[in-house]
């Protein structure tokens, strides 16, 4: 019935419709916008929100209340200004990054690991604002992992593209019912006490650590980072994450903190099915009481409070040596501005205002848990004693004067969390990863992922 | 066919070539639409893969000319290679295990066609086709966690034993992930298999009994080969679900324990939006579908029917 069309004419079309097609284009992102120089102008007085009507683009993560609380309490001290939020998943605010601040660039937005932002120009610096606002002044450390080289390498150095509207503090929660029923009244103060304290729950049939570590979120590197501080210091661990020239993560400190990590999973510290246990099942284990200790951050503290109200404890890993010193993971929230953002001013005095207004830094510690951002005089709400809240608090106070803040080992380079940590930790689970060969497997992609950039 | 007769010569040659090809650009005037479509949305995206295929990219940034170095890649990177050889695992559970065992029940249910529970099995059997895949991943993976009720019925026959996370352990997540896929597909398949069997001409059977045919025989000599097309048809679309699986094992367990369920189509996902290497995760792309078109190709070439 059908009137065979020839080949040749058919063959022909289609290789002149995508011949045609290809050709329109050059080299992929040969046309691509490329925002102003990234350098800073100099600022002409304090920016601020003015009095005409502003409209705030922002772009922030689901399930954290904390950036729209703040949001609100600053729409009624400044009416002028309205906020127009988009809400994403952290893992969607990751991949839409790059593309979002590229095409549509919002004032303030939720980011995920900056480098790579940077490099490609999609940040704007921030430090005009810091020398006009002050925030040169605070803590350096609070900034630190907020600066970049040119280019964006290496971190922890250079301008600023990012402030937090708090930095968080990882730790270890405690069951103190759990603690009880083994005799732990104290938090234990060496490593070895923690062993003995993890060996006494497993005796008693406690599950010592409920810890996540499921899909592509490997949560023991929680725990292998905790350890990593107890055997080493801070400082060639954040060089690592920095990227700085020569860094390494297999040095000898970091081999024995990685075999105590096995020695852990071996004597079935952790939950039998800690390769299959994700975030969420992790935290509804630990408030259902099914463990004894929990390696997690802060951010957690206000939601604890209210599901278990006085019964947790929240402690730093313990170093090696009795009176060593103390280093955890501690983190800004980060949010930044996008370089072509429209109200950029307005953006940069929010941040100020969250930094610095009482009734922000209330909100702050209230909604989210963790401590503020900003001077170091500046005002601390009051926190009820017996809340664990008070104990993160108290935590960063110890850290601080330690000088032991870590960046997050899971954010030394993009792709390094999902790609390499979270694999060799589940294989390490397996038994079918050595501590040795974990570091040195994470070293070789961390190595191409840089040679890559 | 209209091609002329021979020995029936047309009266005006040229006047009829003249009018079938103004009918002939006729006939394209109408295809232009689906296939400006087609062009924009289809031919159009496999063309700027292939070409970003050639380059490191970051998908924002300025890209450099790499050649073939992505392809070369794809296949000597361990971890790329890896997840096109677990593709092929789940061949065996997308497609075999659905098509096989499809056979078996649409057969059961052909003898039983007239009673109730021949219509209860057809809903229930493709019930998991009207379930988003989302929803059965996750529903799955509460079914095969520790304390879910996989393992629950385990250890009430005496199993418990062999009860563990069936999604956190290296060696039994790759068959884990390939279950909730045969579960998904067999619905389609028993189907579109007992769909087919209704074709079958019933006297064929009748005359096989009469020869002292029993079931078994029945089954192999007329049923299997009358099936041939829909078995074909089982046969491309499970494979093809099985080489470019993505929702399942991404609800299910997102490539983990240690890479264990890596399939590529999670692979291009993760390179191109975490890793952000456009061009490896293109090349990667390219690479799946030339092999997804060389798998399909020949079956559909075996199961043609070879009457017609």
């Amino acid at each position: 019935m059908a009137r065979r069309v020839r080949p040749g004419r058919s063959t022909a079309a289609l290789v002149v419709a995508v011949g045609a097609l290809a050709a329109a284009c050059g080299a992929p992102g040969s046309n691509s916008p490329q925002p102003a120089a990234s350098a800073s102008a100099p600022l002409s007085g304090t920016p601020t929100c003015g009095t005409a009507p502003v409209a705030l683009n922002g772009y922030f993560e689901t399930g954290f209340p904390l950036p729209k609380a703040l949001t609100t309490e600053f729409s009624k001290q400044h009416p002028n200004v309205t906020w127009n939020i988009r809400e994403d998943q952290f893992a969607v605010i990751t991949q839409n990054a790059p593309r979002v601040l590229a095409d549509n660039p919002p004032d303030l937005m939720r980011l995920p690991q900056v480098s790579e932002l940077v490099k490609d120009n999609l940040l704007k610096n921030l430090d005009g604002y810091a020398q006009a606002f002050g925030w040169d002044k605070w803590p350096a450390s609070q900034l630190e992992q907020l600066r970049l080289g040119p280019g964006g390498r290496p971190r922890g150095q250079g301008s600023l593209y990012a402030m937090g509207l708090n930095f968080s503090m990882t730790g270890v929660f405690y069951n103190k019912k759990l603690a009880a029923r083994i005799g732990m009244s104290t938090p234990p103060a060496t490593l070895e006490e923690f062993d003995a304290a993890l060996a006494k729950a497993k005796d008693a049939g406690i599950t010592p650590i409920v810890q996540f570590n499921g899909g592509a979120t490997g949560g023991l590197a929680f725990p292998l980072q905790s350890l990593m501080a107890s055997y080493g210091p801070p400082g060639p661990i954040n060089d690592w994450i920095f990227q700085k020239p020569g860094a390494t993560i297999d040095t000898p400190s970091n081999l024995r903190a990685a075999q105590h990590l096995e020695r852990w999973v071996k004597a079935g510290y952790f939950q039998k099915d800690v390769n299959a246990v994700d975030y969420a099942t992790m935290m509804s284990r630990f408030i259902d009481g099914q463990g004894l200790f929990m390696f997690n951050g802060d951010w957690e503290s206000g939601n604890l409070d209210k599901q278990m109200p006085g019964d947790v404890g929240f402690l730093l890993m313990p170093p090696a040596q009795k009176g060593g010193k103390r280093a955890t993971m501690s983190a800004p929230l980060t949010f930044g501005i996008g370089a072509n953002a429209k109200n950029a001013d307005c953006a940069a005095f929010f941040l100020n205002w969250v930094a610095t207004d009482r009734k922000a830094r209330e909100i702050t510690v209230e909604v989210g848990g963790s401590h503020p951002m900003g001077p170091a005089d500046a005002y601390m709400p009051d926190v009820a004693a017996d809340t664990v809240t008070a104990g993160t608090l108290a935590a960063g106070a110890d850290i601080a004067k330690d000088n032991g803040a870590m960046d997050f080992i899971a954010n030394a380079t993009g792709a390094i969390y999902a790609k390499s940590w979270t694999p060799n930790l589940q294989k390490l689970v397996a038994g079918q990863q050595t501590p040795q060969g974990l570091l040195k497997a994470v070293q070789a992609d961390y190595t191409s992922q840089l040679e890559g950039n | 066919m209209t091609r002329p007769v021979p020995g029936q010569s047309p009266p005006r040659p040229a006047a009829v070539a003249k009018a079938r090809s103004a009918r002939g650009w006729a006939g394209w005037l109408f295809v232009i639409p689906a296939f400006a479509f087609y062009a924009v949305f289809v031919l159009r995206p496999i063309a700027l893969t292939a070409q970003y295929s050639l380059y490191r990219w970051d998908g924002i940034g300025p890209s450099t000319w790499v050649g073939l170095a992505n392809y070369a890649k794809v296949f000597t990177d361990p971890d790329l290679f890896d997840s096109l050889v677990n593709a092929f695992k789940l061949i065996v559970f997308f497609s075999v295990i659905p098509v096989v065992l499809g056979l078996t029940i649409a057969a059961t249910i052909r003898r039983i066609a007239q009673s109730r529970l021949a219509l209860v099995a057809r809903t229930v059997l493709f019930l998991p086709q009207v379930i988003p895949l989302v929803a059965a991943g996750i529903a799955w993976s509460w079914l095969l966690s520790s304390t879910g009720v996989v393992n629950q019925l385990l250890s009430l026959v005496g199993l418990g034993g062999v009860t563990r996370a069936w999604l956190g352990d290296l060696s039994t997540a790759l068959p884990a992930v390939g279950m909730i896929g045969a579960w998904v597909l067999l619905g389609l398949c028993t189907i579109l298999l007992l769909a087919g069997m209704s074709k079958i001409d019933p006297a064929l059977y009748e005359a096989a009994r009469l020869d002292g045919a029993g079931a078994w025989r029945e089954f192999v000599s007329i049923t299997v080969p009358s099936l041939r097309q829909e078995i074909g048809v089982c046969v491309t679309v499970t494979v093809i679900a099985a080489l470019a699986s993505f929702d399942i094992v991404y609800i299910s367990t997102q490539g983990g324990p240690g890479n264990a369920t890596m399939v590529p189509g999670l692979q291009i996902y993760y390179l191109a939006f975490s890793e952000r290497e456009v061009g490896m995760a293109s090349a990667l792309a390219m690479v799946l579908m030339v092999l997804v078109i060389a798998i399909a190709l020949p079956i559909q070439r075996l199961t043609k029917d070879t009457d017609q």
